[in-house]
This record gives C-alpha cells, structure tokens and sequence, in this order.
C-alpha cells in the first residue's frame, strides 16, 4: 500500500501538449512536408465528410502563403454546412472531440482527432491561435473565433469571439500558421494528395493556390453524389469485449435479451435466445448487473451463433462509373476499367472494394505501375510496401495479364492500379492511416476485384495485338512486299514476280489460282487450293463460263445461268492442305487468259488470296 | 595502271557484281517458288564470338538469325537491300564510281520507304552485305568518310592510284605530316624496307614527337599512327606488314582502358566487324603501353579514373578478348591504383625522355630490339 501511495504521488496528467510531443509521428507530423499534407488532409477530409452528409456539392478552396522562411499560412475554406456557433471551439480546438467516434458507418475521419491536432501542432509551431468562420445559412451570421487549445486541460482557450461579414452562403473557413513547407513533384505531397482525392470525389471540386500564386483547380466531372452511408448498429462479430462490457454498463434496457436485439444489427428474437443459451445466462438477466465471466460468455457466444453478414448499405462505394471518370480527367489514357465489388465482412465489420486499372496514353511504359491506394476514398501516400492492398497487387501474377512483373513484385508498364476499400472500420496498421493490415478477407476481395479488371486489360491488349499484327501484315503485302518484288525483277532484268502466292502465306489465307496451259486440243485448267490458315475451311468454288468443260475432276454440279453454266465444286481444306480441280477447254489459250476472276463462297471475303469471295 | 593490273580490277569488279546478284536472284527464286523471302545472318552480338584457333583472331560463331519479310522490320531491311544492292551493282560497279558511306546514306533519300533513318543504319547493311557475300567494302566501292592515318618510316612503297602508280620512300618522300594510308590498301606494294618493327601509335601528337626526335631512324621502326579507334585500312596495312614483310608490331597507347580496346580491336579484332578478323587483326601486335604498371613505375602524372572508366575497366575484364593473366594483372592493378595516364605524361621528365628510356627500355624487354 505504502509503495502504491508513492506512485501515486508520481502520476500526475500527462498535459496534451506532452502527449502531442510524444506522438507526432505517428500523428503525421514529424516533417515539415508531411506536417502540411496531414494538415490539408484533416482539414479537406473533414470538408468532404461534411458536404456529404448534407447532400452539398463540395468546392473546396485552398490556400498556401509564406509567411517566414520556416513558416506557411495554410487556408481552407469549404462550402459545407457550417458548425453552429456553439461547437467551433470543442471542434477545433480539443482533442478526441467528434461526432463520428462512436458512429458505425463508412466515413473519413475516424477519431475525431485529426484537425484538433492540427490546430494543436500550429500552435506550438507558431505560437498563434487558429482563425475560424462558419456559417451554417445564407441568413444566419458568420461567426468569427481565434481559438487556442489549453494545453494542461484539453480545453478550447477562446481569444475572440465575434461576427464578421463573410461573402458566402455558407461554409467553414480556417486559418492556420504553421512551420511546414511545401514541395511538389514527389509521391508523398500536397498536391498528388489533392490530384488523387480529386479522383476518388469525381463530384468534388478542389482549387488550390500554391505559395508561388500558381492556381490550380481540379474540376468536378459529374453532379451525382456518392450514395449516403447509413448509420447501423454494430455487428456482433466486430466488436470487442471491452466495448461490449461498456455497451452493458451504461446500457437503457432492463433485460438482456432485448439490449442485445437493440443494441446490434441482425440479431432477433430467435438469435438473441439462442446466444443467451449457449452463453448460459438467462435472457432476462439485468445487463447492467452481468459480471466480466459472463461478458466473457457472451462474447464467445455471438462467434457461435449463426448470425446473418452485418448489412452493407452502410457502405459508399464511388461506383465504377465514377471512378472511370476520376481516373480519365487526370490522366490520357487508352484504356480504363474499373469494378465494385459485392460487399464483403471482416471480423464482423462490413467492406467493399474497387479496383480501376486504367492503361497506355502518356504513362511511363518502362516505369513500375503507379498504384493509388484508397481507405474510405482518402489517399493514403505513405508506406505503400506495408499496405494490403499492395500486397494483393505483389501476389497477382501479372504476367498472365500481359504485363511485365520482374521479380514478382509490382509490375511495370504504362497503367495506373487504383484500389479503393471502404468500410464502417478499416483496419489500419498505425495510427497515422498510411496502410491498410493484412486482413486475408480483404487481401482475398483486393485479388478478386483486380483480377477482373486485369482480365479485361489482357483482352484489350490482345485485341490491340491482333489489331497491330494486322495492320502489319497488311503494310508488308500492299507496300513493301511488292516492291521489293518490282525491285528484284528490275535488277534482274526479268519480269515482276507474282507474289499472292506469298500474300496468302503472310496472312495465313486460302491461296486459289487457275494455272492455264495449252495442250492439243485447247486448255488444260488447273485450279489450285491451298489452306495457309490454322483453321479448316469449307467453301464452294464457282466457275461461270460460256463454255463447256471437259473431263472435269471432281465432277461439279452443274447451274445453268442464261448463256453461261455455273459449275459449282464443294471444297474443304484442312490447315495446311492443298487440293487441285482440273478440267479441260475446248477453247484457244488466249481467249482462257480472259477467264474470270476465280469467286468462291461462304468463305470470309479477308481469309482467302486469289479469288473473290461472295457471300449470299 | 598497267593493262594486268586493269584486268585484275576487272576481274575483282565482276566477280562482286556476280556475287551481288546472287544475293537478288534468291529473293527472286524464293518469290517463284512461293517461299517468304528471306535472309540468313550470322547473329552479331559478344555471345556469338569466338576464337579461331587457326588465326588466332575473335570471328563469329555458328549462331544465325533470319531475316524475313514476315515482319514489317525484315521486309523493309529486304528492301533497303535490294535498293542497296541495285546501286552498287549499277551504279558503282557497272560504271566504275565510288560512293563514301555518307553519301550512300544520301542516296537513299530517294528510296521512299526504303529511305534509311541515319546513316549508322546504311553502314550497317553494308556490313551485312560483307558478310553475306564474303567480300568487302572496297569490293562494292563503298569507301570510309576519312581516309586512313598516317605512316612514317624506313619503307617504299608503291600505290596504284586513279591517275596512276605512285612510289615513294615514306621517311625521304614524303612531308613531315607523314605518308597517308589510302582507304584501300590493297592497291599498294611494298617494294623495299629496311625496318626492325612498327611502332602503332593512339595519337599525333606522340607520333609528331617520335618523328621530331629522330626515333624511326634511330631505330629504324615504321611509325604508324592509329588516330584513336583504327580505321579498317590502318588495321590492315599493319595486318599486311606484318604478315608480308614479317615485321613485329607493337601498340602505344594511353594508359586507360578506352586504349586497351584500341589495342584489343587491332590484336584480336572488333565484335562489330567480326567478319573482317582474319582480314584485319593482327594477333601478333604487342602491347608497349602505357601499362598500369608503367604508371607506378615511371611516376607518371595522372588523371582520377572516373565512373565510365571504371565500368569500361569492370566490363573488360569479362571480355574474351582480355581473359589472359597478363590483361588481368594490369587492368585489376588500374582499378586498384584508381588512376589513368596520357602517352604525353612522359613529357613530364623531358621532351626525349620517351624516346631515350622508355620505349627503347620496354622495347628491349618485349625482345623487339
């Protein structure tokens, strides 16, 4: 006892400014860089989130100025719904204060803890307060605050308090000085975080003037919103036992039975009954009153329990329209696919994923594929290598895909992977959100949704390749086969050789020629057919003459047409064989050079050489 | 030119058209006999290098590739062939005219998608079409752009020019610059000499130096200069001394390992023109230096080796052509002392230093003199 007295003497509250001492990094702010793209990312989160829940187009404004050489300004101003005057100093200006701490549903923020860091790390940083105005109605007053955060108490320090005249409708505007800088040009910055929230909120609009005055707006391509994400009640299967042993305590309702039907989705009267029974605690026991061996119970029981899949409609996936959109307007490109895959549960807690995959244009083609990883449509730029979602990337093999993957790691080629997972809770690896646990459930959903799109990306590119190998073979036979062929003739002094022969071969086609020769009494006609193709080919070949034929084999069918006979023969050629029909004319050699042009039939007009082919 | 010789080159001239034609009379068969026209090659890259045991020299292997035009590149280097092909045999042989390989490159402006893009491109067919046929550039009248180096030296020679025979004593009759290699040199004949050895030396300046100091009479060595990587004709006039007049060859260089390959490419042969090894090297050439070691034994001044060179050096020494315990030595020592030298860094101990010590010193432990 006395040595717990002396310990006890020694505890005293950690002040939060100690505790943002000891946590910046895995806050996000440890570099100047890093300090302002977390900063933007809190502050335009938040931003979104709100615009979202109140049905707004979001046109968010963003402002960069130099204000010391270690020191940025950082404005951002949305068009949101505005904070009612009585919550701007709790929500800027005390940690862990928010709304959405305690809601299941898919949104950005998270803890509630992000932009009151922020504020807290501008004002250690710079010493100043941080400057608000909200608005919540085009009638309604716009109210001025400069706020600090009280360090010892976690308690928002007010400066001044007032209202100002603010030419908008409506919408939050803060200010924020802070030591930071701003680079651009690599990964991890200001502006790939923008381009890339810009893709996943086709529906938003985001313009930001760099410290050099340099504006730049990404444009909003569409006016549909995301579909709202539901609140529902958690899911039996994600929650844990401290949080079901709070959710006892403090509970409403007298009996068990009817906490755990209210207090969870998917679970009925039946399934209640049936967890109270394999938990062997009576259902009309007081939850208040249930001790932790029997939480402990409890807990075990809902894993026993058939309980249907936590509801998905909590969710908000972009759409694979809307990510088809947001990939094309920052990026050309050739080809774009993208896929939503069905909702899906991990550890009770509901997800769903998107992949894009979009490919050729302007992108780099020796260079590894740039991945754009997305939680809950934000960016995560950092720490690539431990994220889920590239480990599913790394296992794919992308050979079979028609990329290059040396190494079996991240392939390379001219393509842009995005991936999207969104969930009531992403299961991230550190506090800061850069990447997202290795969860085989949604590894397993990443695989699938990527192997669809890179399936469609392989018949692409073979289509491609068919496309190309065509258009090869036909500069080869209209162009340069043929002069090499006058060429060699005119060297030699000999005439032009014939090169059909060779065309047919090049475009693995059905060769047909007539070979005519004089012999005692007329012509002797040879009609020669040779398949070049990988495919057996059956087709009838007609001859339309005025003049009888002699001793013809195979015997045809004979059509009269007016003067003219039709003499049809059936022919089919396997891969690689020639057949020969020969018959003989009663006629002189040069009145046969003016025979017509050999005509088959039912045969694709592009797969023979030599003849023309009629399709009725 | 007397009326053998005129005959000779007669005879020479028509078995290259004859040749040539070959060449097109098989595309023109092919096209009857309804096979895709095509060519075969030897593949010319470092695998398909080997040593002739005979000659002593690096020449292609047995590897080839086809030439076909299935493809859009094949058919299109079939036609750029028989384009080439046609002006040689027209418009060179047949009217007895030259072209250099930059006009060459010109002349195909004309061809329309036979058109070549540069003209590393043409010289390259050219190659091919020596390797083909056997036969040489000289035989097609397709000459370099420069013409060969300069020689000095105790040496008549006689050379069979366009507007006749020439003679001349290359130390008596000739200027101070030297007498200049023509691009053929298989018009030329030795007609007396009263040489030890020839001194091949990487630069003019150096070979000004041996000329000023009296060193070809001194010692009565022909000084030929390799103006950097040799020309074909410098190689083989060495080739041909060599062999003809029986004379040793040694090789002066800088001491870095862009002049090993100097002296690599006129000993053993060049990847790109494996063809013409037995025509062209000559496996008897010595290396002088300067050697890594002379740079430590000499004290010469010098220069930091940077990142090309020490990638030039790493890569040598995974080269056949180096793989002998004595290149290994010098180029692992270069490495190992980090530093390179000029041929004009012995102008530090005094402008005679390399003529008195030096050469005679090394040329008395290579057993030259």
């Amino acid at each position: 006892m006395v040595i717990a007295e002396e310990l006890a003497k020694k505890q005293k509250a950690i002040s939060i400014a100690e505790f943002f001492e000891k946590n910046r990094q895995i806050l996000g702010f440890d570099s100047g860089t890093r300090s302002l793209l977390t900063s933007v990312k809190e502050a335009v989160d938040n931003a979104l989130d709100a615009c979202e829940e109140s049905g707004i187009l979001p046109d968010i404004f963003i402002k960069l100025e130099n204000t010391s050489r270690t020191n940025l300004t950082l404005i951002v101003e949305d068009n949101g719904p505005g904070i009612v005057k009585e919550q701007i100093p709790r929500v800027f200006a005390k940690l862990l204060y928010g709304s959405r701490f305690h809601a299941v549903k898919q949104s950005r923020g998270q803890q509630g803890i992000g932009i009151s860091a922020t504020v807290l790390y501008s004002q250690l940083t710079s010493g100043r307060p941080v400057k608000i105005i909200s608005k919540i109605d085009r009638d309604a007053p716009a109210h001025y605050f400069e706020l600090l955060i009280n360090t010892q108490t976690n308690e928002p320090e007010i400066l001044v308090d007032k209202i100002v005249d603010w030419d908008r409708m409506r919408g939050t505007r803060l200010e924020l000085e802070m030591e930071a800088s701003y680079i651009k040009g690599r990964r991890q910055s200001v502006y790939e975080y923008l381009k890339d929230t810009a893709i996943v909120n086709p529906h938003a609009r985001i313009t930001i003037i760099e410290p050099d005055n340099n504006r730049i707006i990404f444009e909003r391509v569409t006016d549909k919103q995301p579909v709202q994400a539901v609140e529902i009640l958690p899911h039996p299967h994600g929650i844990e036992l401290g949080t079901l042993m709070k959710m006892l305590r403090y509970c409403e309702t007298p009996r068990l039975d009817s906490f755990l039907r209210s207090s969870f989705s998917r679970i009925g009267a039946k399934t209640s009954d049936e967890i109270c029974m394999k938990a062997s605690i009576s259902p009309e026991t007081d939850p208040r009153a249930i001790a932790l061996d029997e939480a402990k119970r409890l807990h075990e029981a809902f894993k026993k329990v058939k309980i249907l899949a936590p509801s998905t409609d909590c969710l908000s996936p972009i759409t694979e329209e809307l990510i088809r959109k947001g990939m094309g307007k920052e990026h050309t490109v050739d080809f774009i696919e993208t896929t939503t895959r069905p909702a899906s549960v991990h550890n009770g807690h509901p997800f769903q994923v998107e992949a894009g995959i979009a490919y050729g244009g302007n992108l780099p083609r020796e260079e590894k594929v740039e991945i754009l990883r997305f939680a809950n449509r934000v960016p995560l730029l950092y720490q690539q290598g431990a994220c889920a979602i590239t480990h599913a990337i790394e296992n794919l093999n992308w050979r079979t895909y028609s990329l290059n993957q040396p190494g079996g790691s991240i392939p390379i080629g001219p393509a842009i992977i995005l991936v999207h997972v969104a969930s009531t809770h992403i299961p991230f690896t550190s506090e800061s959100k850069e990447a997202i646990a290795d969860v085989p459930e949604i590894i397993s959903e990443v695989e699938l949704a990527l192997k669809d799109v890179a399936r469609r990306l392989k018949n692409y590119l073979s289509r491609q390749d068919n496309l190309e190998k065509r258009r090869e073979k036909e500069e080869i036979i209209y162009s340069i086969l043929p002069r090499i062929a006058k060429k060699v003739g005119e060297i030699l002094e000999l005439p032009t050789p014939d090169i059909t022969p060779i065309v047919a071969k090049i475009m693995r086609n059905v060769f047909c020629q007539r070979v005519v020769r004089k012999n005692a009494k007329g012509c002797e006609v040879e009609i020669h057919f040779k398949n070049h193709g990988d495919s057996v080919h059956h087709f009838t070949f007609h001859e339309t003459i005025p003049y009888p034929i002699e001793s013809p084999s195979p015997e045809p069918k004979k059509i009269p047409v007016g003067a003219q006979t039709d003499y049809v023969w059936k022919v089919s050629l396997k891969p690689g064989e020639q057949k020969a029909i020969i018959y003989r004319l009663d006629i002189a050699l040069e009145e046969a050079a003016k025979l017509p042009q050999l005509v088959v039939e039912g045969i694709a007009n592009e797969l023979v050489t030599g003849a023309k082919a009629v399709n009725v | 030119m007397n009326e053998t010789e005129k005959s000779n080159k007669q005879i020479r001239d028509s078995i290259s058209k004859t040749t040539l034609k070959k060449l097109i009379q098989d595309f023109y068969e092919q096209f009857e006999s309804e096979t895709i026209p095509h060519i075969m090659l030897p593949s010319r890259t470092k695998k398909n290098i080997e040593l002739n045991v005979d000659s002593d020299v690096w020449v292609y292997g047995d590897s080839e590739s086809m030439r076909s035009a299935k493809t859009v590149k094949g058919a299109t280097q079939l036609l750029k062939t028989s384009h080439v092909v046609e002006l040689l045999m027209k418009g060179h042989l047949d009217q007895n005219k030259s072209s250099t390989l930059r006009e060459l490159y010109y002349i195909s402006e004309n061809w329309d998608i036979a058109k070549f893009n540069e003209q590393s491109e043409s010289d390259r067919l050219i190659e091919d079409l020596e390797i083909i046929t056997g036969l040489q550039r000289e035989d097609f009248h397709v000459r370099p752009e420069e013409n060969g180096a300069t020689l000095y030296g105790p040496i008549t020679i006689k050379e069979l020019t366009k507007r006749g025979d020439r003679t001349m004593h290359c130390q008596d009759e000739v200027g101070e610059a030297g007498y200049q290699i023509p691009y053929n040199v298989e018009t030329i004949k030795f007609v007396e000499h009263d040489a030890k050895f020839i001194i091949a030396i990487e630069t003019g300046g150096m070979q000004d130096r041996l000329i000023e100091n009296g060193f070809d009479e001194k010692f009565n060595a022909i000084l030929v200069h390799l103006k950097g990587q040799p020309a074909r004709s410098t190689r083989r006039i060495l080739k041909r001394m060599n062999e003809e007049l029986k004379l040793p060859v040694v090789v002066f260089t800088d001491g870095d390992p862009w002049s090993f390959r100097i002296y690599a490419s006129v000993a053993y042969g060049a990847i790109k023109s494996a063809h013409l090894s037995e025509f062209m090297a000559t496996p008897a050439a010595k290396f002088i230096g300067v050697q890594a070691s002379d740079i430590v034994e000499y004290e010469l001044s010098t220069d930091k080796l940077n990142d090309q060179d020490i990638k030039a050096l790493e890569s040598e020494l995974t080269d056949p052509r180096f793989d002998t315990p004595y290149w290994k030595e010098q180029i692992n020592l270069m490495l190992k002392i980090g530093k390179k030298a000029e041929q004009q860094a012995f102008a530090g101990k005094g402008l005679d230093y390399v003529t008195d010590k030096y050469l005679p010193e090394r040329l008395t432990e290579m057993g030259v003199i």
